[in-house]
């Protein structure tokens, strides 16, 4: 009977992570009907307010595991945290969501268990075989490739909003039994210290990584995102930002889009000011539309965007979010 | 002292990259280059070098790599950058090699030089992307790791990194010997001139074997690697594609063009995020 692990990324309020429950329904296709779902939830927050709704998505049993003295947000500490819970349930899947803590935390698990590790997968399921195999897109989203894990353990890091998460189908779901666990942590893993963190500032918009819709800003706006955020605020999209406007102090650089940034693939993604450089295009082309804006005929950016409109921002923006107000409100 | 840099050669991301029937990237296309991300991680290097030389400490930066033989193209970059000596692990072993496979080869070059008071890795490879090396790499030197650094100081055997995180921004400090990743926002890469790209060609380039490192080629390589690319497609062309010059009603069409086919809701925005 396979056990799949999903590691529950939550914030420091206890709150689970929106995108973990994709990590659960996609961990009951995995289990199959025999197999069951397990959460690992590492640190000593309180877990009531998540507990019925992991339940409500097939947790059937979740590790609450503490670290003594050692911070689990260094990765080190987290990943012997995920290694004694692979252990003690003999677990052969891993899911977690792909941020760059997890994938550091991954290549640890991987050393210690012999897994195969896939990054930013776009989706996950078994084969023909009973391997587990990984879509993802590759090369600045250029390729999709989908890659099987040849040993016997995998983790498999999914990418924000790669999954509907679903409910299970029956009508009184219990809420996951806890299994209290305590980790000697090893010296190993707590020679960083950390001299301070400084948590970001919560916002009211949707998850970059994982929002239906992305209004993005680059160095055409000068500066002044004020027409990208009220277009942000009509549709619910979040806001996001290439590097120059990061790097220019225009908006905090978690907003940042690309290789070296946040990787987004929302249902459509809007460029406005952005010439749509290699580097940014690697966090964005597997969006589903694009939409840019830019004086510049030439901009890169319209070789893939799905609809261009050459010409100023300032004019165009605040007229699509009038007449998206009009023909909405009627 | 002496300062590690691990460096990655790979496509320049500027040039159509490819992968092959066999669902690894295709490195012979011959416009391959130093990865961008780890010019950053050489930079750092150097600059730290640069002031232990200042406070009179002896030290020494070396490039190492792992790959076919055009890879050495990316430590001779190393070496112009500034770094003084080079490895290069060249075995047709290494081809093939998934992240852990990889990390095994490095981390035995470094065991090999003898003792790094300092790893340093750029943050990823513009090619794979996966960031799992740097963590992998401290683990099997077992090494405290520092990473994603936006800033890093050395000072009094201790290395102190800024990083910003999505949730967090974090201060982080380790004794040395320690392992360290840089963002792209660590520094900006000096450019070589004409003095130091003569001055590196005189600078050593050591090859190495499997053999030479004592790493077990079924560990790494193709042998080694514990997932496989099963199939490899480029992304279909987009179609129907629209693009227009704004003749003052550009917005409007816009609108209308989202939501016909419902690219944002077309009931009323009430607030709530979906
Ligand atoms: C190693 C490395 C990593 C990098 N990683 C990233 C990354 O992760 N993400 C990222 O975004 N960048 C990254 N970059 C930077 C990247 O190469 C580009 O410099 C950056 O994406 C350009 O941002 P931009 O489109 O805002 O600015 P620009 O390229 O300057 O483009 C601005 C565009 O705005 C248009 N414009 C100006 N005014 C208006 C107006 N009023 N109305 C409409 N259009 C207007 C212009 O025509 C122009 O096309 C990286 C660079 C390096 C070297």
């Amino acid at each position: 009977m396979a056990t799949v692990l999903v590691l529950l990324d939550h914030a420091d309020t206890g709150a689970l992570r929106g995108s973990v429950l994709e990590l659960a329904t996609a961990a009951r296709g995995l289990a199959g009907p025999d197999g069951a779902v397990h959460g690992v939830w590492v640190g000593d927050e309180p877990l009531d307010p998540a507990l019925p709704v992991l339940g409500r998505h097939g947790v059937s049993v979740v590790h609450a595991v503490t670290t003594g003295d050692a911070d689990p947000l260094l990765t080190p500490v987290l990943a012997e945290a995920v290694v004694d819970v692979v252990r003690a349930t003999g677990a052969t899947v891993l899911l977690a969501l792909s941020t760059f803590e997890n994938k550091e935390a991954a290549a640890r698990v991987a050393i210690a268990t012999g897994a195969g590790v896939v990054t930013d997968a776009a989706s996950v399921e078994r084969d023909a075989a009973g391997r587990v195999v990984a879509a993802k897109t590759v090369l600045a989203g250029t390729w999709t490739t989908r890659c099987a894990v040849l040993t016997d353990a995998a983790v498999v890091l999914l990418k924000a909003g790669a999954v509907v998460s679903s409910h299970v189908e029956h009508d009184a779901p219990h809420a996951p039994e806890v299994r209290p666990r305590t980790v000697a942590v090893t010296a190993r893993a707590t020679r960083v210290r950390v001299v301070e963190r400084t948590p970001q500032a919560p916002s009211d918009r949707p998850d970059l990584s994982s929002a239906d819709v992305v209004v993005v800003g680059g160095r055409g706006t000068g500066g002044d995102f004020g027409p990208l955020e009220a277009l942000a605020d009509e549709v619910g999209a979040a806001v996001g930002a290439t590097r120059v406007a990061t790097d220019e102090g225009w908006i905090g650089h978690e907003a940042q889009i690309g290789q070296t940034g946040v990787t987004v693939s929302p249902r459509l993604y809007l460029g406005l000011g952005v010439s749509g450089a290699v580097h940014h295009r690697g966090g964005m082309q597997a969006s589903g539309t694009i939409v840019a804006v830019n004086e510049d005929p030439e901009a890169p950016i319209f070789e893939i965007a799905d609809y261009g409109v050459v010409g100023d921002l300032f004019q165009v923006v605040p007229q699509l979010t009038e007449e998206l107000r009009r023909l909405r409100r009627g | 002292m002496r300062i590690v840099v691990c460096v990655k050669h790979v496509p320049d991301i500027q040039s159509e990259r490819a992968l092959g029937p066999d669902g690894r990237l295709v490195r012979d296309g011959g416009d391959g280059t130093l990865n961008e991300l780890d010019e950053n991680a050489v930079e750092a290097a150097v600059v730290l070098a640069e002031q232990a030389r200042d406070a009179g400490v002896d030290v020494e930066v070396v490039v190492v790599t792992a790959g076919p033989d055009d890879a050495e193209d990316a430590v001779r970059r190393g070496l112009q950058l500034g770094a003084d000596a080079a490895v290069h692990v060249l075995d047709d072993a290494v081809a093939g090699s998934d992240v852990i496979g990889t990390a095994r080869v490095l981390a035995a070059a470094v065991r090999h030089l003898g003792e790094a008071d300092l790893v340093v890795t750029g943050m990823a490879g513009l090619d794979g992307l996966t960031s799992l090396v740097p963590a992998a790499l401290a683990d099997l030197l077992d090494l405290p790791q520092l990473t994603l650094a936006s800033s890093v100081a050395l000072a009094d055997g201790t290395v102190t990194v800024r990083r910003d995180l999505d949730h967090a921004t974090e201060v982080l400090e380790a004794p040395l010997p320690a392992l360290v990743s840089v963002t792209d926002r660590a520094n900006e890469p000096r450019y070589p001139n004409f003095q130091a790209i003569m001055a590196a060609r005189k600078k050593p380039v050591t090859v190495l074997t499997l053999a030479d490192l004592g790493v077990d080629a079924a560990t790494v390589g193709v042998a080694g690697a514990r997932t496989e690319v099963v199939e490899a497609a480029p992304r279909p062309p987009r179609t129907d594609r629209v693009l227009v010059t704004d003749d003052g009603e550009a917005g409007r069409r816009l609108a209308a063009w989202l939501l016909e086919r419902d690219l944002v809701r077309t009931t009323p925005a009430t607030g709530e995020v979906l």
